[in-house]
């Protein structure tokens, strides 16, 4: 089977998924696959055109690939694509809609408030800050609607620290949300198909929660495959996650993220294409199951090309 | 199928990371990468206006010198120049090092001096003979991006002493080693680049070069002195190396080629007395045996056609223009509020902006303009700071792209002072306005750099 392997692309994620890409090319070939890979650039349609692949494979993180653009063009050029389609990768993206969604289908996840630009610079959007201390307390967490990685999100410890958190995330975004700080246990669930895989917590090695880089680097933060919980806990953590992953109406594989708190499980974000480095949470996850990563990328092509895609 | 090797690395999954990871040494723990780095991955497309880069002009070195010369190597020296060398260099090479020396009034044993790969390794072969994990380093801050790394590998506890204007604050490195004193510390070295500092762009005066001299000297305490820009002066006095003014004894001296010649050669040098070169040419054969003798014998040629002064000095007239290129652009597009260094000499600007905005951020949003900076956390070993800050680089890029690249930059500032301004605009309870942000809150000082305000005219 000829699959093109789409990466790279112009997103802040592009080095994170030139390593993604690069590792799903290796497993193609150990699988007698002809791997075509692509740096996505303004030729990309050209080339889909010229290649004809049987299936892309998209391993492209943040804007671009991960946002629903790349997958559109697939539907219009009529070739199979792994993982969400369109409607899908646009609501994962952008945090603020995947939350009413989320809320709207009875996934719980944590308070927010969301504001864009134009709120803050035409209508005084400011003057209803106050409201965010009563509502959603502090600390509260900033980030920018639409990013991935830890990029433009920030802790507000207070009041006073809240207009630099948000001139960061408004960096990212012309949309951010101020979210409630959820004290709990950071976990991940990937999802394959419809089946949710081992969960993996995040275990920060220094204890320090407010370090977002933190969680991000191998060595600061530790990473537990299957985390240790109680099979109530277990099932009630699955049962979000694949509750936010249909809410969101994904598809082949995805990544919810969650914080398991006083409360049971929230749903932080859905991670329409998780990263697929050696350190990445999904292969962890699939390796856990007793699936290599061949096989992994093996089962996530025949959901692409599954006849029956919703 | 079968017979086709492997092109890339063998297939690693969770578990073999695991125990990979099991096997590395601890200083990779500190060897840290973070989304900053991401971000600067990006700088380097083809469309975006670097002023993130540290690189010479090499544009306008004649083509026609470099193929003559090369040419004359392969003629007359192939089986020399395709060769190993000695660990330390060849003579010839040491010779044109002390031609350079010489023109800032050094005059160095040549038994003192060993050929680096660039002063990038010579860092490092200083360390790796002086370091010990948990050994203090000091350095200034901000310090040469490129040094934070090394320090880390070789696991020391890095100090770094605030820069103003005048360089680094000598008081404050007295009040550093005190403490020291009181925990029965003391360095391993203090790193300074005394002249057109990356990356502040300021310079060590001679007062606190005096000064930071006999300190030393009393305190049989070793200066690392990094010195690749000292000839690329276009405006006020030179100085004296803090080498000069010691002799030699407590000052490590770090040379390089790269900014007077090529980056690409990878040839630089270190001076330090005969105890530690000893060490260090031991620790330079276990990590590459010698430099480049190809690119030593350029150098030799270069310098034996005695224009290696003019080069500088076209290479300094071009870099004089670009500064004002850049400093006119800063008036001009830059907010009130922010700040700048005007060096005298060197590649870089240190620009200091209002400190509810973060540089990496505004990176994020500068790339999407297509132009890129270096944040100044990059300068710090504590990541928290030079949050504020950028360093521009104006040597390698020509006028209009400076011009272009500051516009860039100062509307996406702007945007940003004008969103603190709307979010904090009519506040009572205290919050800062754009206007007057709040004073730093840093223990330990802060980031005292820079000082001319945009619209200030000419300092």
């Amino acid at each position: 089977m000829k699959v093109a392997v789409l990466k790279g692309g112009r997103s802040l994620e592009r080095g994170v998924s030139l390593r993604s890409g690069a590792r799903v090319e290796d497993a193609l070939e150990q699988l007698g696959h002809e791997a075509l890979p692509i740096d996505a650039g303004s030729d990309l349609v050209k080339r889909l055109t010229a290649e004809r692949p049987d299936v892309v494979f998209i391993a492209m993180h943040g804007l671009g690939g991960e946002d629903g653009t790349v997958q559109e063009l697939l539907e219009i050029l009529g070739i199979p694509f792994t993982g969400p389609g369109v409607l899908a990768c646009a609501r994962c993206t952008d945090k603020v809609l995947a939350k009413h969604e989320l809320r709207g289908s009875g996934v719980l996840t944590p308070d927010w408030f969301a504001f864009n630009e134009t709120a803050f610079r035409e209508f005084g959007a400011a003057d209803a800050l106050s409201e965010l201390e009563e509502r959603l307390g502090f600390p509260l967490v900033v980030k920018p609607s639409r990013g991935g990685s830890a990029l433009g999100v920030k802790f507000a410890a207070s009041w006073f620290e809240v207009p630099e958190a948000l001139v960061s995330a408004f960096s990212y975004d012309n949309r951010v949300l101020l979210e409630r700080f959820v004290e709990g246990r950071e976990l991940a669930v990937s999802i394959l198909g419809e089946e949710p895989l081992p969960v993996v917590e995040a275990i920060p090695s220094d204890g320090d929660r407010y370090d977002f880089e933190a969680r991000y680097e191998i060595g600061r933060t530790e990473f537990v495959c299957p985390a240790a919980l109680s099979e109530t806990e277990t099932a009630a953590v699955r049962a979000a996650a694949l509750g936010a992953y249909e809410s969101l109406g994904c598809s082949g594989f995805s990544r919810v993220d969650l914080i398991l708190g006083a409360d049971g499980p929230q749903v932080l974000e859905v991670n329409a294409i998780p990263g697929l480095t050696e350190t990445s949470l999904l292969p962890q996850a699939a390796e856990a199951a007793g699936m290599s990563f061949e096989q992994l990328v093996e089962r996530i092509l025949e959901l692409a090309l599954k006849p029956t895609a919703a | 199928m079968e017979e086709t090797p492997h092109r890339r690395r063998a297939q690693v999954g969770a578990r073999d990371l695991e125990r990979y990871a099991g096997l590395f040494a601890a200083r990779t723990g500190v060897m840290r990468s973070s989304a900053m780095r991401d971000l600067m991955a990006i700088t380097a497309r083809p469309e975006v206006i670097s002023l993130a880069g540290g690189l010479p002009d090499t544009s306008t070195f004649p083509a026609g010198t470099f193929a003559a010369q090369m040419t004359r190597i392969a003629q007359e020296s192939t089986a020399e120049a395709l060769q190993y060398g000695p660990t330390e260099g060849f003579a010839e090479t040491v010779d044109c090092i002390l031609e350079v020396m010489g023109a800032e009034g050094m005059l160095p044993d040549p038994d003192d001096v060993i050929v680096t790969t660039g002063g990038q390794q010579a860092i490092d072969l200083i360390c790796k003979t002086l370091v010990d994990p948990d050994d203090v380093v000091v350095c200034e801050a901000p310090t040469y991006p490129g040094a934070v790394p090394v320090f880390c590998s070789y696991q020391a506890e890095t100090i770094q002493v605030d820069c103003d204007e005048d360089g680094m604050r000598i008081d404050e490195l007295e009040a550093v080693l005190a403490r020291l004193d009181d925990e029965g510390r003391r360095p391993k070295f203090v790193y300074s680049v005394p002249s057109f500092q990356n990356p502040a762009g300021v310079t060590m005066s001679l007062e606190r070069r005096r000064r930071l001299v006999e300190l030393a000297r009393q305190r049989e305490l070793l200066v690392v002195e990094d010195n690749p820009y000292g000839l690329l002066r276009f405006g006020g006095e030179p100085l004296p190396p803090l080498y000069q003014l010691d002799g030699g004894d407590f000052v490590i001296y770090v040379g390089t080629f790269s900014k007077i010649l090529s980056p690409g050669i990878r040839l630089g040098w270190a001076v330090a007395p005969p105890p530690v070169m000893e060490k260090i040419v031991l620790g330079k054969q276990a990590s590459d045996l010698c430099s480049s003798t190809l690119t030593q014998h350029f150098v030799r040629e270069y310098f034996g056609e005695g224009r290696w002064r003019e080069y500088i000095a076209d290479l300094v007239d071009i870099y004089r223009s670009r500064r004002d290129t850049m400093v006119d652009a800063l008036r001009e597009y830059f907010p009130a509020e922010a700040s700048w260094t005007e060096p005298e000499g060197g590649l870089f600007i240190w620009a200091t902006l209002p400190e509810y905005i973060d540089t990496t951020d505004l990176l994020a949003k500068a790339l999407r303009e297509n132009v890129a900076f270096v944040p100044g956390q990059a300068a710090y070993v504590d990541e928290s700071r030079g949050r504020s800050s950028m360093r521009l680089n104006f040597s390698g890029v020509n006028d209009d792209e400076i011009r272009e690249g500051v516009r860039r930059i100062g509307k996406a500032i702007a945007e940003q002072v004008e969103l603190y301004g709307a979010l904090t605009a009519d506040s009572s309870d205290g919050v800062p306005t754009a206007a007057q942000p709040r004073e730093k809150a840093v223990e330990g000082g802060g980031d005292v750099l820079p000082f001319r305000q945009a619209g200030g005219g000419a300092a």
